[in-house]
């Protein structure tokens, strides 16, 4: 049985016309419409469009969130094995339309997401991360070279093999890290590229150094004496017993634990969960990563106001960033709601 | 300086009589073994010896260290200088070499911590310790509230006692192969090959505290400056591993004896470039350490006028701030660098790989991302605790499952992403 797709497409490419159809709302319609015909033909009556969704672009801009979640729900009867959206070329609104449509199915569903889009188009930055697009010229007229490049992916996806390189497979390059095994040992590669490098030939180095959010240090607090400062901390301290089961490395949580009238962390009731650093000295006294100790006796002399009743926990330890930013809004999100002021970050 | 490592090649592995090789089969004394280690009153009475061979369905876990057995047969000093047997300087004579076999301390968990080895199955392709004839150690300490350092260091202890006695055992045979090693004095090397670039290698090793230490000829190295020694030193044992935190990328005492960069700008010098120095280098936990031994390690590269070095991490994470200023300080004093490492990308390998980079780390090799998830079948016999799967690092409450399978991250599997590029795993970008 062929594989069953959805196709995403706006309303010019759909027909019902130009910027003046631009808030058309989504609907959806059984079989290809469009630029799906193409596609027909393209996948080899392997896998087959067996719905099209037609969305407006000023539409979809202005109401992301609901357009998104309302489109979700008219492609589930369809079990969708993937889903094409596009392609969008150079058109910015369309790209960022399939780019979230992408995002959105692939969460919901967890089916391979494709798009084609010119590397320019401001929905590549945003979303190549979520989807697979497929490097394509600037307008309507490369279609013919776009729709057999996403048709071959989308069927490698659907059947399971193995994606080649970006510049092999005719895609824009994720940012995604994937494993292989080469043919050498990692030392010799190493080695190779050393002597490339010494004699100043050319080489690839297999990892692009990354380049990093600098988030630049809030000004000093200087109503201490008012202040409601928070403990929030990436050394893992938590309940002994770790009653989250925060995990020792790669964490995909944090824990929020009530301090109310505790004014000292013991070996007692207190531990790490983290998994990367000599703990000994945290599991024997949880306030040396945090000080809950010091703060209560800040606290009582007028030093600051008072000390945050919760305190979030996570474990730093080979923890991806993506998870991290995660966490961090959301502590924030809390913080900022229980009239905290100020936040003492430890890590290890 | 010349060291002559002559191997016996053991194929197989048996409890027997008498500890000896003969046809490619390791004997072992079972009893003898256990008493050796059992003399250690830090370890427990349930001590247990067992033997893992390639293809079986066997899953080793938790396993702190492996060590391949070495014995000096001629020449100054002992295997593991400062641990095992005196301080006296190594890598001179010959040493016994017991290739194709491995010790694995295993047992009772230090603390979460530790590595999965798998003889079959998917987890086998992973760790270069699938493919060795293991003689596994299972240990407990004897007291159930032992410090953890006390405990730590009576299973390195073990490991090490274990192996030397191993190849001890065989001593007095004619080997089945013979490889020579040669190191010139300095001044010599100086003034060899004048028209290729000198060249260094700078050993990163971990020194973070319990279960990521490090020890040269006995001395824990968080308390070195960084210096130099000899590649000959190093297959001597003078540098053993105390740490396998997030198993994957921690340098075990046997990819130490074989270090894979080590045998590669051995075969390659006096043709792509002249190997001049080897400097060891610690990865402590402090900025003011980092910026020391940085600093400390990248001057002696200069003084000895390198035009070139290569650096491998241990670790990853707090780590990569060495590797970073290693590489940094390297460059801004001229000498080129291609660095060793591996990557944290998150499960799905779209976060950033590492936690500190700079432009001049231009030339970066990685033996793969530690993040990524992979299912290990059940295997028939577990050689120590498979519920330890559900704590340890890379693994999360419900990783072991009822039909005994564990679902993990890659950095649970002992050597899988070694930074001393042990194995051929690496990573593209999607």
């Amino acid at each position: 049985m062929a594989f069953r797709i959805v196709h995403y497409i706006n309303q010019f490419y759909a027909g019902i016309g130009g910027e003046e159809k631009a808030d058309y709302k989504p609907e959806i319609r059984t079989g290809v419409v469009g630029p799906g015909m193409a596609f027909k033909g393209a996948l080899k009556g392997e896998a087959e469009i067996v719905a099209t969704v037609i969305c407006g672009d000023s539409y979809f801009a202005s109401n992301m969130d609901e357009a998104a979640s309302a489109i979700i729900d008219m492609i589930r009867e369809y079990k969708p094995d993937a889903f094409i959206a596009g392609p969008a070329f150079n058109a910015g609104r369309y790209g960022t339309a399939c780019g979230a449509m992408c995002e959105a199915v692939s969460k919901e569903f967890g089916i391979p997401v494709i798009s084609g889009m010119y590397p320019e188009n401001p929905g590549v930055e945003m979303y190549r991360k979520h989807a697979w697009i497929v490097e394509t010229p600037d307008s309507a007229a490369g279609m013919r070279k776009a729709v057999p490049a996403m048709a071959k992916l989308v069927l490698k996806l659907l059947k399971g093999e193995a994606v080649g390189r970006p510049s092999d497979e005719g895609y824009i390059e994720r940012g995604i890290r994937k494993n292989m095994f080469y043919e050498k040992l990692a030392a010799e590669r190493c080695v190779d590229m050393f002597v490339s490098k010494l004699k100043g030939e050319t080489f690839e180095t297999e990892y692009k150094m990354p380049v990093f959010d600098r988030v630049d240090p809030q000004p000093a607090v200087k109503d201490m004496k008012n202040a409601v400062i928070a403990l929030v901390t990436s050394g893992g301290i938590c309940p002994k017993g770790n009653p989250d089961h925060i995990e020792a490395s790669s964490a995909s949580k944090f824990g929020e634990y009530d301090i109310t009238g505790v004014n000292d962390l013991t070996s007692e009731t207190y531990c790490t969960a983290h998994g990367g650093y000599d703990a000994t000295y945290a599991d024997q006294d949880a306030d040396r990563v945090l000080p809950v100790d010091v703060l209560r006796d800040l606290e009582k002399e007028g030093v600051i106001g008072k000390l945050h009743n919760k305190f979030y926990t996570t474990v730093g330890n080979g923890t991806s960033v993506a998870n991290a930013k995660r966490f961090g809004a959301e502590i924030v999100n809390r913080l900022v709601n229980d009239g905290v002021t100020a936040v003492i970050l430890t890590s290890t | 300086m010349k060291l002559e490592l002559q191997k016996l090649n053991v194929k197989s592995l048996k409890f027997g009589d008498k500890t000896g090789f003969s046809d490619g089969v390791l004997a072992i004394n079972k009893a003898e073994l256990i008493a050796l280690i059992s003399e250690d009153p830090m370890l427990g009475k349930n001590i247990d010896a067992d033997i893992a061979m390639p293809g079986e369905s066997v899953r080793i876990m938790p396993v702190k260290d492996v060590i391949e057995p070495r014995w000096k047969i001629e020449g100054k000093g002992q295997v593991f200088p400062g641990m095992l047997s005196d301080v006296e300087t190594v890598g001179e004579g010959k040493t016994l070499v017991l290739s194709g076999c491995a010790v694995l301390t295993a047992g009772k968990l230090v603390r979460f911590q530790e590595g999965i080895i798998d003889m079959s199955g998917p987890g086998a392709d992973y760790t270069p310790y699938s493919k060795t004839c293991n003689v596994v150690l299972i240990l407990e300490p004897s007291d159930p509230n032992m410090d953890k350092h006390d405990y730590e260091t009576a299973c390195r202890m073990a490991g090490l006692k274990a192996a030397a006695y191993l190849a001890k055992s065989c001593s007095g045979l004619q080997a089945d192969s013979t490889e020579v090693y040669e190191m010139p004095k300095i001044r010599d090397a100086m003034n060899s090959y004048p028209e290729l670039p000198k060249v260094g290698y700078i050993y990163m090793l971990q020194t973070q505290g319990l279960l990521h230490d490090t020890y040269l000829y006995g001395v824990d190295v968080k308390r070195i400056l960084p210096t130099l020694i000899s590649p000959l030193e190093v297959m001597d044992g003078a540098i053993v591993s105390g740490n396998c935190v997030s198993a994957c990328d921690k340098n075990s005492t046997y990819s130490h004896l074989n270090n894979p960069v080590i045998s590669d700008m051995l075969k390659r010098h006096g043709k792509d470039f002249n190997f001049v120095a080897c400097i060891v280098t610690n990865e402590n936990v402090t900025l003011a350490d980092k910026r020391r031994s940085s600093s400390y390690a990248t001057k002696l590269a200069a003084m000895l006028g390198l035009d070139g070095v290569v650096i491998t991490e241990e670790g990853f994470g707090n780590p990569d701030a060495d590797l970073i200023m290693n590489c940094r300080k390297s460059e801004q004093l001229g000498i080129k660098t291609a660095l060793l490492t591996d990557e944290y990308a998150g499960q799905d390998g779209a976060s950033q790989s590492l936690a500190d980079s700079c432009p001049e780390g231009d030339a970066c090799v990685t033996a793969g991302n530690a993040n990524e998830v992979i299912k290990l079948p059940a295997m028939k016999k577990v050689i120590g605790y498979q519920e330890e799967a559900n704590v340890i690092a890379g693994g999360w409450q419900g990783s072991l499952s009822d039909d005994g399978s564990i679902t993990v991250e890659l950095q649970a599997i002992t050597g899988a992403t070694s930074e001393l590029g042990y194995t051929k795993l690496g990573a593209y970008t999607l």
